[in-house]
């Protein structure tokens, strides 16, 4: 990454000015977008038709999911001082941004088996119903992406460690950095509709 | 500078020439296997009552022509093209992620014998038959899809096979979308470039916009049937009519994938052998993209019968109708461009009058299924197979077959014969109209389409006869064409670098192209380079080195993981998903800190 990454944004000049890498990262987040639009959209085309319960009201905890997201939005944060620290070439900082936001996206991916496990106990499972159905596939498909953000800066925290992570690949980072963010939005879509705007069934 | 030889040299290569014969290869191999397909369900049909097949692997046989044609042959047919055409016609020296192109292709052929493995199979999972293949019909409707409706292995084949080549698809729309914008030579603008270059944008566009539609879409599907979720079941107030929508959404998007390249192709060709410049290009590249911008929007016309209700029907009725305006603009500036040209009737114009030609008959069918009366009559009759084979054979395959004969000599520096093409340009269009206009008649008369037999008292027997004649007519042309290709490895005519007198920068390049495409990447001042700044653009002999990438096994090794990951899912064992994610890791890893420049 580091090696390739650094003569590849230097050595080339682009038609557009701009790293093509940023650019595909960019078109990623696009076509991401149409995958989670496809999904958000089936949950809530769904969201009326379970036909048994447990329904959304009697199970969700929006204090507690409320605190995820507030992690998660946090560790966005850390994210950004990340790669300014990256940009100003100071490692020491860098470091601790980086293990930051790793630590900020294990909170809330522990937080999603917590609330998964709490769920199956009091009988909301995959099977059980629409909203089982719907919810899990869903947020475990956002849960699968923060893991593949945590195990992403989580190598470049080693990188860091190991000195081989410097200014020369802030832009790696930087897309490090837009996932992350991207995730981070696409989380707060989801807690919108499907903690904050519950459909009431009339049980 | 000598290019590398060797099985190693191909296996890890990640120049997008090299990449684009694989394709090309591989791609072609799928179609033969697509067309024998069709010839043993033209031989069951080619008599009533007929029984070389019987039912259930008749079922599999049209799942896997349709299967195979569109995501196994025309989609990678298209993207050899891309692959070898696209960075020249640019003036660039590779795509813009050489080794995410190798990774698109490894796994592209991955999915591909992952698919057609199921043929053989049975065994394995106690099917009591040798094969287990996919027999759900190419759009896989749920819920005859789910477990309770198939219970084998058959269509778990299918999805995860699509899974796997949706990962290819997204991964090489990425790198053409980033390619074209990013990689153009010196005063390439946008407006400079190649119609084909444009319509590999374009389909690049909806390649990585349409992919993550069905992906979730499939992955609903093998959620309900390895995980009993619920997304497709009655029971428990699911709606199978979810999936159509999905599957449509995606799939209309699909059907423009599978014909822009082709009207790309035709758009390079019709200049080259009319002496002129396309007519009206800004209006075919504006076209083009309204097409895909439309094309979002049309997909409930697949769904008539389903009874969406009348604002629905209507709404999309008048888009689908509305769609047919930037087509018939191009059409109508294909044909103002041979007008009054110095024409030169070559293979590749053959083929690509032809396709207008067979497009119009195509497309006009296309017009009758946007009326819902009409449609509902016409709905899962002969009469949709039709058409769906005026637009793609007569479109699409003729459109590649263009695109094949006008870039031959660019790819392996020998003309193919013009005899040879012309008796195989004949034998295909007779044999196209013979197998496939008789099915509007046989679909009005009624005979359904997907079912393994049909009645005498029908009426249609020997309309099917002749269709069958002419199947096999294709099979006899297609014969002629591997026949040309293979004299023409040793026989064939050396083409020089520009044997076409084509204008745009792939011509510039020697034929076949050096490893590092250009000497010196060409300064561009216009959309015609080759007739109208020959000198500008020409060729010397390198002035010293010139980089090209290294090899690189990983892009092979990551794209292993994922039919890997599908074989863990379909047979039940857990510790090879292990296995494959680490595979997986692995790949991604050693790729990501792999020293390489491009």
């Amino acid at each position: 990454m580091s090696h390739a990454a650094a003569t590849h944004t230097e050595g080339h000049h682009t038609s557009m000015g701009l790293d093509s890498r940023k650019m595909a990262f960019w078109a990623f987040i696009g076509s991401e977008c149409l995958l989670f639009a496809t999904l958000i959209s089936t949950y809530l085309i769904y969201s009326h038709r379970s036909i048994q319960g447990p329904y959304p009201q009697q199970i969700l905890n929006i204090p507690f999911t409320s605190f995820s997201t507030f992690d998660l939005l946090m560790s966005s944060l850390w994210m950004v001082l990340a790669l300014a620290a990256v940009q100003r070439n100071d490692m020491k900082w860098a470091k601790v941004w980086l293990m930051g936001t790793v630590i900020g996206g294990l909170i809330f991916l522990l937080g999603q088996v917590w609330e998964f496990s709490h769920f199956v106990e009091h009988g909301l499972t995959l099977q059980r119903n629409l909203f089982g159905t719907t919810f899990f596939v869903l947020t475990g498909t956002h849960g699968a992406h923060v893991f593949v953000g945590v195990l992403w800066l989580f190598t470049l925290w080693v990188r860091a460690m190991q000195g081989k992570l410097t200014s020369k690949n802030a832009m790696t980072v930087e897309i490090t950095g837009l996932y992350w963010h991207f995730v981070d939005v696409i989380w707060i879509i989801i807690f919108t509709v499907v903690y904050l705007i519950q459909p009431v069934y009339h049980v | 500078m000598t290019e590398p030889t060797g099985l190693k040299s191909w296996i890890t290569t990640v120049d997008h020439k090299r990449i684009g014969k694989l394709y090309f290869w591989t791609a072609f191999c799928f179609f033969l296997v697509g067309g024998i397909e069709a010839l043993l369900i033209r031989s069951q049909l080619a008599q009533p009552n007929g029984h070389i097949v019987d039912a259930r692997t008749y079922n599999e046989l049209f799942t896997m022509h349709g299967t195979t044609m569109i995501f196994l042959a025309l989609m990678p047919l298209s993207v050899a093209f891309f692959n070898f055409i696209v960075p020249l016609q640019i003036g660039a020296r590779d795509v813009a992620f050489p080794r995410l192109n190798a990774f698109s292709y490894w796994v592209f052929l991955l999915g591909g014998i992952f698919m057609n493995v199921s043929w053989f199979v049975g065994p394995l999972f106690h099917a009591g038959r040798l094969s287990v293949a996919p027999n759900g019909g190419w759009f896989g409707y749920a819920n005859l899809t789910e477990r309770q409706y198939s219970i084998g292995p058959n269509i778990d084949f299918w999805l995860l096979g699509l899974q796997i080549l949706g990962v290819s698809s997204l991964a090489g729309g990425f790198n053409f979308v980033i390619t074209i914008l990013n990689l153009r030579a010196p005063g390439m603008k946008m407006m400079r470039l190649p119609v084909f270059t444009w319509m590999t944008l374009v389909t690049s566009f909806l390649l990585i916009t349409a992919f993550p539609v069905i992906t979730v879409a499939l992955a609903f599907l093998m959620f309900d049937r390895f995980f009993g979720t619920n997304f497709y079941q009655l029971s428990a107030g699911g709606d199978p009519v979810l999936w159509q929508h999905l599957f449509w959404i995606f799939g209309h998007p699909e059907v423009y994938i599978l014909i822009l390249p082709a009207m790309g192709v035709v758009s390079e060709v019709l200049p080259t052998f009319s002496r002129k410049p396309l007519f009206g290009y800004t209006v075919v590249v504006y076209s083009g993209i309204l097409i895909a911008f439309m094309g979002w929007g049309v997909w409930s016309h697949h769904m008539f019968s389903v009874g969406l209700g009348p604002i629905a029907d209507a709404v999309f009725s008048s888009t689908t109708m509305l769609i047919a305006i930037p087509t018939g603009v191009k059409i109508f500036n294909w044909i103002a461009t041979l007008w009054g040209g110095q024409i030169r009737f070559d293979t590749p114009l053959l083929f690509a009058v032809g396709f207008i030609a067979m497009f119009i008959i195509g497309g006009l069918s296309g017009v009758t299924h946007a009326s819902p009366p009409a449609d509902l009559q016409q709905t899962d009759t002969y009469y949709v197979v039709a058409h769906i084979h005026y637009v793609l054979f007569g479109g699409t395959v003729l459109g590649l077959f263009a695109g094949m004969y006008y870039w031959w000599p660019k790819m392996t520096g020998r003309l193919l014969s013009e005899t040879l093409g012309k008796i195989h340009f004949w034998g295909m269009l007779i044999g196209m109209n013979i197998a496939f206009f008789p099915m509007h008649f046989i679909g009005l008369l009624g005979m359904p389409r997907r079912v393994y037999t049909y009645s005498p008292d029908l009426g249609v027997s020997t309309m099917n006869l002749v269709s069958t004649i002419g199947a096999f007519l294709i099979a006899v042309s297609m014969l002629v064409f591997i026949w040309n290709v293979i004299r023409t490895r040793t026989k064939g005519k050396i083409a020089g670098d520009n044997p076409w007198q084509g204008a745009t920068l792939e011509w510039a390049t020697s034929s076949p192209p050096a490893v590092y495409n250009f000497a010196q990447i060409p300064t561009v001042h216009s959309r015609l380079p080759l007739w109208n700044e020959p000198e500008s653009v020409a060729q010397k002999a390198p002035s010293g080195h010139i980089h090209v990438p290294d090899g690189s096994w990983w892009p092979l090794v990551s794209a292993a993981g994922l039919p890997l990951l599908a074989t863990s899912l379909i047979s039940g064992q857990l510790w090879l998903a292990f296995v494959a994610a680490a595979v997986l890791l692995v790949g991604i890893f050693k790729w990501g800190f792999e020293p390489f420049e491009v």
